[in-house]
């Protein structure tokens, strides 16, 4: 197993057979592993990747989200019914989060949360047999960035991948186009992005430069924040 | 199943003892190529899922022909297959499909033009997982012996172990410019 870190796996490959190593050993597999008997096999192609001690998962390159809790996902607020607004967050059901979920919420003092606004949010419940449960609120009852998005930003759809790899590297395109521009960024886990700069035109260019940073390298993604903060500022 | 083509008539396709209780019962199609088709990719692809994970969900597969040359069966599965492993679904194994077909003169040919299908005496499609390399799905049509299936299906399983290569092949070139 140790061997394939950072290797492409695809479904049907075997990667550890656990009768083999007698003795206690801990493995702790992520999405796109499954146990399979006593085996650990694939099910999603992609690379696999490593976490100390012992969590091992693939980097899958997908669109479509599947919930998972503890995940910071932005949802669309499409419905109202009683006490719940209904939430698309991209997966097969639409997620529940209820009013009271927000910070400083109570019976008489209701959020202003309309149909059709985004919302920053945090899976609580999240597994294939229920319906997603948001809340805008840490285990402290304080906000910590989740809630109501203003309206004059910009909602951008991704790839899961992408998403990953803005949120996995500290050095990404966002950072190195964050020293000559000023935006407001809120990434969520279900491939969508929120956007928010002075003009229409930084809000393009960003958008832009975020989509097209999926499958360069490090260097690459270096030069092409540049050609575009450059551009921005009238250089060519 | 077993499947003939008339002149005249359209293609019909029969399968019996469908039925455990009754003495004897049969299913009949006549004319539905295209469902039948579709049967047999949708439970190709039921097999390789991992469907337990997704309860109360549809995967939806749309299939456009853009052109056919002969072994449209199997470049259907094998399509669906790529199109399952790019959307990210959990999968068991991966699936490839091969067609083969026997000639008047009992000659086994790989991969066959529409033409060279015509003119067989049968053609003989095969799908295999490729965890194992066995069987999951058969589908043939027209008249053979028990050997020329045997011989076959020892030809696709090879043909199938260079799909499954470069299904490996297609997913590292795609991937290698990731970190």
């Amino acid at each position: 197993m140790e061997d394939s870190i950072g290797k492409v796996v695809i479904p049907g490959d075997i990667l550890q057979n656990l009768d083999e190593k007698k003795g206690k050993i801990k493995v702790t597999v992520g999405p796109g592993l499954i146990r399979d008997g006593s085996h650990i096999a694939v099910t999603k192609s992609g690379i696999l990747r490593h976490r100390e001690p012992s969590v091992f998962w693939v980097d899958c390159h997908q669109k479509r989200y599947v919930p998972a809790r503890g995940d910071n996902v932005i949802g669309i607020v499409t419905a109202k019914q009683g006490d719940v607004f209904k939430v698309d967050i991209g997966s097969s059901e639409p997620a529940s989060l209820s009013f009271m979920a927000f910070e400083a919420a109570t019976k008489r003092n209701r959020p202003n949360l309309n149909v059709g606004d985004c919302v920053n949010a945090k899976l609580l419940v999240a597994n294939k047999d229920c319906e997603p449960e948001l809340v805008c609120i840490d285990s402290y009852g304080r906000s910590s960035g989740l809630g109501i998005l203003p309206n004059e930003g910009f909602l951008l759809q991704c790839s899961i991948g992408l998403v990953r790899q803005l949120l996995r590297n500290k050095f990404n395109v966002l950072t190195f186009l964050g020293k000559a521009i000023q935006y407001e960024v809120a990434i969520g886990m279900n491939g969508r992005i929120w956007l928010h700069c002075h003009t229409v035109r930084e809000t393009i260019a960003i958008s832009n430069a975020i989509c097209r940073s999926e499958l360069m390298s490090d260097e690459e993604v270096q030069i092409m924040s540049k050609k575009v903060v450059d551009s921005l500022q009238g250089f060519e | 199943m077993s499947c003939l083509k008339q002149s005249n008539l359209r293609g019909f396709a029969c399968e019996q003892s469908c039925l455990t209780r009754s003495d004897g019962s049969a299913t009949f199609n006549q004319g539905c190529k295209e469902k039948a088709t579709e049967q047999l990719i949708k439970s190709t692809c039921e097999t390789v899922l991992l469907v337990a994970l997704h309860p109360r969900t549809a995967v939806v597969i749309v299939l456009q022909e853009m052109q056919n040359t002969g072994s449209l069966l199997s470049c259907c599965i094998n399509a669906c297959c790529q199109a399952l492993m790019d959307a990210g679904i959990n999968m068991r194994c991966l699936v490839c499909a091969v067609t083969t077909t026997v000639d008047q003169e009992g000659h086994i040919i790989l991969d066959p033009t529409s033409k060279q299908e015509e003119d067989g005496k049968a053609v003989l499609t095969f799908a295999f997982d490729s965890k194992t390399n066995g069987v999951i799905m058969t589908t043939t049509s027209g008249i053979y012996s028990s050997q020329e299936y045997q011989e076959c299906l020892l030809s696709a399983q090879h043909a199938s172990a260079k799909i499954f290569e470069f299904y490996r092949d297609s997913i590292l070139k795609k991937l290698s410019r990731v970190s």
